[in-house]
């Protein structure tokens, strides 16, 4: 499951694992199960645990996420995860998660189905189980099916587990192993299972740890031995719980070794946990099952840590089991499980710490023990159980019942696992996961905790992410081919050295294979995202502008690639041989240089084209459009100044700020004037033009209203030089806001509005930008007129990919002539009911424009959004009447494109407007095959003008390698890459598919991916575990939130607008801006004081503490989230209020306040802003606030309102998909 | 009464009508054989200073299809306070108002030197004047700074409370807002789009009308953003005409600038249409060019080919000819429904689409003046005496004119020619028979000025086997509703009777009786409405049998004897009349444009007598550089030179040169002793061409012409129309028309 991550699973387990390792996979442990439920969920606690021992070694960096391991790790996070099984698991992040992990686990399985599937899975097997679960969950049933499948996954996490080491060996090339194994060593038992098995043979090092676990587990109950083993016989123990212990087992293997390393860090410890838990009772259905099992845990944690050290996870394991059963046993259960978990935590605290930093080693030695812990979370396995599909009916049946029916149901699902390996320890897993939960459980109901896998045993992205930015301590060079960048949430220089800058161009990966077979077979997307005119930090420097003199750029005679680095020289520097089509060309005599004694000319290192991968061409008159020099641009600011935009306040708001912000286009020397010229236009039923020049004593206004066939009325005038006219425009913007003041019209137009920018552009034979500013459904008599389709009904039927496409064809002519001309479309809406963004965007999507959308503008609540995007929107850096193409080396080339563009052929990219925040995704395919030696090639060229008139052409290149072996290729993949192209891919192919079938094309696609890694790249182990290559294994998690977007999944509450609009922003962003608006930043805010930023923590309810205080920022979004016992200390500082009902939730701005606290707060969130290219406006979300669905909206890992699975029960469904692949 | 001629001099004078008979058959077949038909040129709103108007509603018959007016030729019962109406013989009540009338104690329309008198009338709300500017912005610099001048002049003039628009056009057509402050607006319509009525009205014309109900006296209540009262928005306007600039828009070389003339009147006619119908407003056009762009289009912007000429036209040639014309016809059409008037004012060297727009002005009322150019003392002048005023202070303009005619039962109306649309009032007056515009017995004049005369085409009806007692009369009531200047609404009622007469037993007298200027007029204008529809041949040929037949009828002569073939006093000038208007520009287009043509013909019908005479026929007042007034030919020893001058001294009166001082010479060699022609030329508004005539060149092509036909140029225009001249051509002099005409009078062949 968590592949890599697994492997610290594994440690989690390890502890646990001796258990499991014992029940050999938990076949054994089944087979207690079977005998009785707490049995099951004792052995497979007690496999997990001793999974988590082996695995938090393994897993610390990739296993963190194992929540057993995290359980393990921290007691205090037991304290947490009851909180977050109370706020759902918000706090994962750091501490928490271990907790939360645990919460999670305990939701999962108690609330979610998850926990219940896990049972029912079980159930099927064991029929004496399963009736019991059936009692329980009645509800369960249709959910349960899912649990199966979770299940399914867990057993693969035992695997994981071993794979885990596996996986960290391949991720983390050495480490993964090592620390993965490290962390067994940290649970005792597991601990030398791990630091045996792990790198040799997860697998079998599990055995034997899980042997040892099992052993314990069997002290607890037979099931924990069972889970681990179980994934075979598990099948008739999962119905019970064990199904969930399986999967947990599976998630703790992997998932503890990464929870390991995530444990180390801080989070675990303290933190979270213990707030959490409170404020996470309350949140999710499934969580409340949770908190009542985890309760138990929880408590026992507290005391358990001796437990824990020991025999306590298996226990703990048994414990879950038998909590399940039990609900009514919890107690005594409880405890057992407790200790496991408890055993874990502890474990965790310590290897949280010592994961971060030295991994291996600390992994090994002391680390081990935390990092099992962490892994023991094992949170994975739980979280795997609760794959959520099943978790959510199981809310229903919070109690142990739920799970029972889940069970029953996910008997299927056990059956799969059976298949797979029933025993699959997802058993023992859940086991594991229960124990973690256990900790939670403190909060949570026990009988969830038994099905669920520890949220903290899968892989954690903050995990990840922290993990890279304390590896990336060097600026990265792009010298070296092949090479992944450090991940886009981490700061870091790049040193460009012949290759792209990643802030240029990213790809999915850099190692591609060799041939089409592999690349199919591998079903990794080969793509690149290309941000060709990204601005660079201060200190790196952009691009430099060649001039080859009137003859235009050096180019390649056959295939037009420019001169670069991996031109050839030969013959004496009198030639060279391109290395993208092999054909050789002659060096014009004045750029003729000799070479020197390894061939390479002598002047290599003066000329940026042969020795950067980014620099810029100066054009010649040839790459000019009608062979003339091109104009300056223009840009046109259009104006909706109908009824609805003039009350609003929108009117007065955009002439006062353009009055300053003219005095800010873009400009290439900040010394001299931007030499754009602007015009006016306002409009509603008609359009008003307006006369500006100079020589005016006041502007006049050209109205036009026959808007059916759009003109330009006036050509001297219109586009004027700012300063020159500066008196008169101001005049003019004055007046504007006056003249319409008692207006009346309400009905607008919009077609003609671009027709009328477009118009006015192609008068003056240049290219430029508009800005409309538009409110409303454009209703009135014109071309371009649209009607009010919006039909909810639609919505999940076939023809909802209709709502996506334009309604009109008209505005794809439109679009098209924009392009022609070079007139990019900024559209900002302020409607205040539908407007139809589908069709009204579709010009500024195709001309590279850019959509902005104020629903129910407000002036005071939203202006300061508004202008401040607006500004950004003017001043940055843009180029116009652009082409861009991307060039390749023989056996690849670019099939497809993803962006604001427009083709007319395939191969060129036409820009109406190109700006700074615009990003391409491409796509490679073979057509060819490639060869190791020399790699692959990508030159992408993009022509452009530049805001001063200028034509120039930006050049990218990039190298990457190539390989025969899919390992390789899996060793250098670029998750978040990968997920940028994949939701593009997604959300356009919702414009011609039902979205259902885009869901599980993607779905799909990364079972196909990770299966291919199960079978191809790792280390044989049962069929039941889930092994995730280490750099994709947060491609569940992330592929999850793709599928829980809001175009994939609409919720009730999702306007087709806004879903359009998502998709349509989507379709333009870089790395970086998809990786936050997919996985939101949660940021706790503690320890303020200091200058660095505090570590993320999960988007989860239960990493949320109620007595805190997060920033959650999207990249569209910043909320403020106030836990509703939050300190009094913490109010004053930050509110300037001691009452948690003073709180105003409607301020849009924090009070500035003379503290360390305030200040600090308010420089975290403006650097936030400063890192986004639009303005998010600040929300604040009081704890069991209205407003806190929308915010709940945003954690990720939970279920979401709108059906969308949690992470645990996502990643169950995807180790079901996995297994099936694989069988 | 004296003589015949004073008698016609009195009616005139008092009436404004000059009948081509003063004494009417009897029968139907008699009128017929009469050759000119009993008709009638008659000037509705002749100025009469003398005529106080009446401050009451005239008294109407009360049958329902009569409602003929109270006039001296009723009958009056004193005593039992009826009256019987002449036309209907219906026998009517006086109103109480009229208690106290007694046979010394008549109200005014009772006595009969009242024939004519005038009623003001409270109706409908009082509405300003409105004046709407449509200006051409692709002229030369000098050209539009005059203009420029000109209108800012104008405003000037024009009565504080009158309302005023201002559209400008070039490639796009600007309707500018004038009551706006601190931005000047305007609306802009594409020059190439033929706007419906209904896409103009998008446009705000009347911002935030209460209610549509409310119909048009709301809209009156609510000046329009676009015509604002003049003493609002003077200084706006003059600023605004001030700022005017050239079209922005760059010609290329070998092109026309694109002018959207057929737009720019078609939102000019809608804005009216939209805010003020049924209101006296003129659209004044100012063009520099032919449309060159969308509808209307009569040109296209290549240079290269030129715009359409006589030959073109016959030969079928211009593309852009009939869809134009349609299209102003339509626009006229619109325009006169709702009372609105159209002047043009083209001012180019070259043509500016005049054929094709000429219907505008002719179906409204409005003024054409062609000219070389806006910077000339001429267009000054002219323009300036657009608003020239009369004795009272007023404009002498009138809106909204409608004149219903009512005729005793033995006449008909078959029609009139002039500047009118019929209404479509079919009633008992009409006659199947229809000359000019008929079918119908009441016109519409958008525009009326004290000159303004239509011809009026009457029938006998009365069968030859049913006589007509002795000393019977004829009574034909004209009546007039129109809006003054001063915007009073007036009606003036004329009723004219005249005496029927045997035509067998009393030839002489009818003979006598005949108006031979007037007739000449009167089938001159029968002659320019054909040419409107048919070849100019064609209407020659029929205009030469007329003559003859006339010549046949009441010539005295001897069969197969041209010696002998003399013609009475009365008819004795009509031959002459005859011939000068065969060669008058009129009716032959060789030698002259399309747009002079109609030029010459939309003034010809609708100047009164005297003028018109003068345009059929320079040469009589030319005469009077030599000595007394006669009408004869020019002598042949002075062809080139005398005729040369004398033309040109036609086309200055007309164009009111004779008042400006440093033309004093002129004026005093104009100084014809006839005083009526005096009266006429003051206040007469015409506009000649020709200003240069005397230098020579291409302008001197109509006087050569006519002086010596047999030098004629052979230039491009009217190539091919000598040809097919029937009897007589242009090069032949009067003394070889006449005898060929005596010939043919003579002739029992004929």
């Amino acid at each position: 499951m968590n592949v890599n991550q697994h492997t610290p699973m594994a440690p989690p387990y390890g502890q646990p694992q001796p258990s499991y390792g014992q029940p050999g996979y938990g076949q054994p442990t089944y087979a207690p199960l079977d005998s009785g439920y707490p049995a099951p969920y004792t052995p497979h606690n007690g496999p997990a645990s001793a999974y988590h021992p082996g695995i938090p070694p393994q897993g610390y960096s990739s296993f963190t996420s194992f929540p057993s391991k995290a359980m393990a790790a921290n007691p205090i996070s037991d304290p947490s995860s009851p909180l977050d099984l109370g706020p759902a698991r918000g706090p994962p992040t750091s501490g928490p998660t271990p907790v939360q992990a645990a919460s999670q686990y305990n939701q999962h399985s108690s609330g979610d189905m998850q926990n219940g599937p896990p049972p029912a899975t079980q159930a099927p097997p064991r029929p004496p189980a399963s009736l019991q679960y059936n009692p329980g969950g009645v509800n369960m049933s249709a959910q349960q099916p899912s649990f199966p499948q979770h299940y399914g996954p867990p057993p693969t996490m035992h695997q994981v587990t071993n794979q885990m080491t596996g996986m960290h060996i391949s991720s983390g090339p050495p480490t993964p192993a090592g620390p993965g194994y490290a962390p067994p060593p940290s649970s005792q038992p597991p601990t030398s299972h791990y630091s045996a098995p792990p790198q040799p043979s997860y697998s079998q090092s599990h055995p034997p740890a899980s042997s040892a676990p099992s052993q314990l587990p069997p002290s607890s109950a037979p099931a924990g031995s069972q889970q681990y083993y179980p994934s075979s016989a598990p099948p008739s123990q999962q119905p019970i719980s064990s199904l969930p212990p399986t999967s947990q087992q599976r998630f703790v293997s992997p998932g503890q070794p990464q929870h390991t390393f995530p444990p180390s860090s801080t989070s675990y410890a303290g933190p979270a946990p213990p707030p959490t838990q409170p404020a996470s009772t309350p949140v999710t259905q499934t969580q409340p099952p949770f908190l009542p099992h985890q309760p138990p845990f929880s408590s026992a944690p507290g005391g358990q840590p001796p437990a824990f050290t020991t025999g306590p996870p298996p226990p703990a394991q048994g414990s879950f089991p038998p909590q399940a059963p039990p609900p009514s046993s919890q107690p005594g259960s409880f405890p057992p499980p407790s200790s496991v978990s408890s055993g874990q935590y502890p474990s965790s605290m310590p290897p949280p710490q010592q994961p971060p930093q030295s991994q291996p080693p600390t992994y090994h030695p002391g680390p081990p023990p935390p990092q099992a812990q962490m892994p023991p979370t094992s949170i994975g396995q739980s979280n795997h159980q609760p794959p959520g599909p099943q978790g959510p009916p199981s809310p229903t049946g919070p109690l142990q019942q739920p799970p029972l029916q889940q069970g029953m149901q996910t008997g299927y699902p056990p059956q799969h696992n059976g298949a797979f390996g029933q025993p699959r320890s997802p058993q023992p897993g859940y086991g594991g996961p229960y124990q973690g939960q256990p900790n939670y459980g403190a909060p949570a109901p026990t009988p969830q905790a038994q099905k669920r896998l520890d949220p903290d045993a899968i892989p954690s992205p903050i995990q990840v992410i922290e993990d890279d930015k304390a590896k990336t301590t060097e600026p990265f060079t792009t010298g070296v081919r092949g090479q992944a960048p450090p991940l886009v949430t981490t700061n870091f220089q790049v040193k460009d050295q012949g290759n792209a800058s990643p802030r240029f161009v990213r790809c999915t990966a850099y190692n591609m294979p060799c041939t089409a077979d592999m690349a199919k077979q591998s079903q990794v997307p080969l793509a690149a995202v290309i941000k060709p005119l990204a601005i660079l930090p201060p200190d790196e420097t952009p691009p430099y502008l060649v001039d080859h003199g009137e003859g235009g750029p050096i180019r390649c005679n056959r295939c037009k690639a420019y001169m670069c680095p991996y031109m050839q020289f030969i013959e004496g520097g009198r030639r060279f041989q391109c290395s993208f089509c092999s054909c050789v060309t002659e060096v014009p005599p004045h750029y003729f240089q000799h070479l020197d004694h390894t061939g390479r000319r002598v002047d290599c290192y003066d000329r940026p084209e042969l020795s950067l991968g980014s620099y810029e061409f100066l054009a010649t008159v040839d790459y000019c459009k009608n062979n003339k020099i091109p104009q300056p641009p223009a840009y046109i600011f259009l104006i909706d100044v109908s009824y609805n935009a003039v009350k609003s306040g929108l009117v007065s708001i955009i002439c006062q700020e353009l009055k300053s912000l003219l005095d800010h286009l873009p400009r290439e020397n900040p010394e001299m004037d931007s030499v754009i010229r602007v015009g006016f236009v306002t409009y509603n039923k008609v359009l008003h033009f307006y006369n500006v020049k100079s020589s005016l004593a006041q502007p006049q206004m050209l109205v036009v209203s026959d808007v059916s066939d759009m003109f330009v009325p006036l050509l001297d005038g219109f586009l004027v030089n700012v300063n020159e006219s500066r008196q008169v425009i101001e005049s003019l913007l004055d007046q504007i806001p006056e003249m319409f003041a008692d207006t009346r019209e309400t009905e607008t137009v919009f077609g003609p509005v671009i027709q009328a920018g477009l118009e006015a552009l192609k008068a003056a034979d240049c290219a430029g930008k508009l800005f409309v500013f538009h409110t409303s459904l454009p209703i009135a008599e014109a071309p371009g007129k649209l009607k009010n389709r919006e039909d909810k009904k639609l919505i999940g039927t076939d023809k909802e990919k209709s709502l996506f496409q334009p309604q009109a064809g008209f505005y794809n002519n439109l679009a098209k002539e924009c392009v022609t001309q070079g007139c990019c479309v900024d559209l900002f809406l302020f409607p205040n009911q539908y407007v139809d963004v589908a069709t009204l965007g579709v010009v500024p999507v195709s001309t590279g424009g850019s959509i902005y959308k104020y629903t129910y503008f407000q002036a005071e609540s939203d202006q300061e959004r508004f202008l401040n995007d607006l500004r950004r929107d003017v001043q940055k850096p843009v180029g116009f009447d652009a082409v861009m193409r991307v060039r390749t080396s023989t056996g690849i080339r670019a099939t497809d494109f993803f962006g604001s563009f427009f083709m007319n052929n395939t191969t060129d990219v036409e820009l109406a407007g190109l700006d700074c925040d615009k990003a391409i995704t491409v796509e490679f395919k073979h057509d060819d095959k490639l060869s190791e030696e020399t790699g692959a090639l990508m030159q992408c060229a993009v022509l452009y003008t530049s805001c001063s008139g200028q034509r120039r052409l930006r050049i990218h290149n990039m190298a990457v390698n190539c390989c025969s072996q899919l390992a390789d290729l899996y060793r250098n993949c670029e998750t978040d890459t990968i997920i940028n192209f994949l939701s593009k891919y997604a959300f356009r192919g919702v414009l011609n598919n039902p979205t259902k079938a885009v869901r599980d094309t993607l779905v799909n696609q990364c079972a196909q991916i990770l299966a291919c890694y199960r079978k191809n790249c790792a280390s044989p182990s049962s069929a039941g575990q889930l092994i995730l290559p280490e750099c994709m294994k947060l491609l569940p998690v992330y592929l999850n939130c793709v599928l829980k977007s809001d175009v994939l999944l609409p919720g009730a509450d999702v306007s087709l607008d806004d879903r359009a609009y998502l998709r349509q922003l989507i379709s333009c962003m870089d790395v970086a801006e998809t990786h936050v608006f997919f996985y939101p930043r949660l940021l706790p805010l503690v320890k303020l004081e200091s200058g660095a930023l505090p570590v993320a923590v999960r988007d989860s309810e239960e990493r949320l503490s109620k007595g805190g205080v997060y920033l959650l920022e999207t990249g569209l979004h910043l909320f403020l989230w106030v836990g509703a016992s939050v300190q009094q200390e913490l109010l004053l500082n930050i509110f300037g209020t001691p009452s948690f009902g003073q709180i105003d939730s409607s301020m849009t701005s924090l009070p500035v306040l003379e503290n360390p606290i305030s200040q600090r707060l308010r420089e975290i969130i403006d650097s936030f802003r400063a890192q986004r290219s639009r303005y998010m406006k600040l929300i604040l979300v009081k704890q069991e606030d209205r407003a806190e669905l929308m915010f709940k909206h945003f954690l990720v890992e939970d279920k979401s309102a709108s059906g969308g699975a949690s992470y645990v029960d996502f990643l169950c469904h995807m180790h079901k998909e996995i297994r099936q692949l694989l069988s | 009464m004296t003589t015949y001629q004073e008698f016609i001099q009195q009616n005139e004078d008092r009436d404004g009508v000059r009948f081509s008979w003063n004494l009417w058959p009897s029968s139907r077949l008699e009128a017929t054989r009469l050759v000119v038909p009993v008709s009638c040129l008659f000037t509705p709103l002749k100025e009469r200073p003398d005529l106080p108007p009446v401050q009451y509603e005239p008294v109407l018959c009360s049958r329902a299809n009569c409602k003929a007016v109270l006039n001296p030729l009723c009958q009056v019962d004193f005593r039992a306070k009826v009256w019987a109406c002449n036309f209907c013989f219906q026998r009517n009540p006086f109103p109480p108002s009229y208690a106290g009338i007694s046979e010394v104690n008549q109200p005014a329309e009772l006595m009969p030197q009242f024939s004519t008198i005038e009623y003001i009338v409270q109706r409908g709300p009082q509405t300003p004047l409105i004046f709407l500017y449509v200006v051409d912005t692709c002229l030369e610099e000098e050209d539009l700074q005059a203009l420029k001048g000109s209108l800012q002049m104008s405003l000037s003039l024009l009565p504080p409370n009158a309302l005023v628009g201002l559209i400008t056009f070039g490639r796009m057509v600007q309707v500018h807002e004038l009551s706006c402050e601190g931005i000047a607006k305007s609306y802009v319509f594409r020059g190439t789009k033929d706007l419906t009525s209904k896409q103009i009205q998008v446009v705000p014309w009347l911002p935030r009308m209460p209610l549509h109900r409310a119909g048009r006296r709301e809209a009156t209540r609510h000046p329009s953003l676009f015509l604002q009262p003049i003493h609002r928005v003077d200084m706006n306007l003059t600023d605004l005409l001030g700022e005017l600039q050239r079209d922005p828009w760059p010609v290329p070389q070998g092109k026309r600038p694109l002018r959207s003339t057929g737009v720019a009147l078609s939102v000019a006619v809608g804005l009216l249409e939209g805010t003020f119908p049924n209101t006296g407003a003129r659209v004044m056009l100012f063009v520099g060019g032919p449309p060159t762009q969308g509808p209307g289009m009569v040109v296209g912007d290549e240079l290269k080919i030129p715009i359409r000429s006589w030959h073109d036209i016959q030969k079928d040639n211009a593309r852009h000819l009939k869809k134009a014309t349609k299209f102003y016809e339509a626009l006229g059409n619109r325009s006169a429904a709702n009372g609105h008037s159209i002047d043009i004012y083209a001012c180019a060297l070259d043509q500016t689409g005049l054929l094709e727009m000429k219907c505008l002005s002719n179906l409204t009322g409005g003024h054409i003046v062609m000219g070389d150019s806006f910077n000339t003392s001429l267009f000054t002048q002219t323009f300036q005496g657009v608003f020239s005023k009369d004795h009272n202070g007023d404009f002498r303009m009138a809106f909204g004119g409608v004149l219903e005619i009512k005729t005793s039962r033995e006449l008909k109306v078959c029609g009139a020619i002039g500047p009118c649309v019929s209404l479509n009032s079919k009633g008992p007056y009409v006659s199947e028979n229809e000359m000019g515009i008929g079918g119908t017995n009441q016109w519409k004049m958008c525009s009326l000025t004290p000159s303004s005369t239509l011809g009026i085409y009457l029938e006998v009806v009365n069968q030859h086997n049913a006589p007509i007692p002795q000393g019977g009369r004829g009574a034909i009531q004209f009546v007039t509703q129109y809006q003054h200047s001063n915007t009073q609404k007036r009606i003036r009622v004329t009723t004219i009777t005249r005496n029927w007469a045997d035509a067998q037993s009393q030839i002489q007298h009818i003979e006598s009786s005949f108006d031979q200027e007037a007739a000449a007029v009167l089938m001159a204008r029968l002659g320019v409405f054909r040419a409107e529809s048919e070849e100019g041949p064609d209407v020659l040929r029929w205009l030469d049998r007329q003559l003859i037949r006339l010549c046949q009828k009441f010539g005295q002569y001897n069969k197969e004897d041209p010696t002998s073939f003399r013609l009475s006093e009365s008819l004795s000038l009509y031959p002459q009349f005859m011939f000068h208007l065969r060669r008058s520009p009129f009716l032959q287009v060789f030698n002259n444009s399309p747009d002079e043509s109609s030029y010459y013909r939309h003034h010809f019908t609708r100047q009164d007598l005297t003028q018109s005479l003068i345009m059929i026929q320079p040469i009589l007042y030319s005469y009077s550089f030599h000595g007394p007034p006669e009408v004869s030919l020019a002598p042949p020893t002075h062809p080139y030179r005398v005729c040369f001058v004398l033309q040109t001294i036609a086309q200055w009166q007309k164009a009111g040169y004779q008042e400006m001082p440093e033309y004093q010479n002129f004026k005093q060699l104009l100084k014809a002793p006839q005083d009526d022609a005096n009266d006429i030329l003051e206040t007469r508004f015409p506009m000649p061409r020709y200003i240069n005539t005397e230098h020579g060149g291409s302008q001197a092509r109509f006087l050569l012409s006519k002086v010596n036909p047999s030098q004629t140029h052979n230039n491009l225009y009217a190539w091919g129309q000598e040809s097919g001249a029937p009897i007589l051509t242009d090069d032949v002099s009067l003394q070889v028309f006449m005898d060929h005409l005596k010939k043919l009078a003579v002739s029992s062949s004929a």
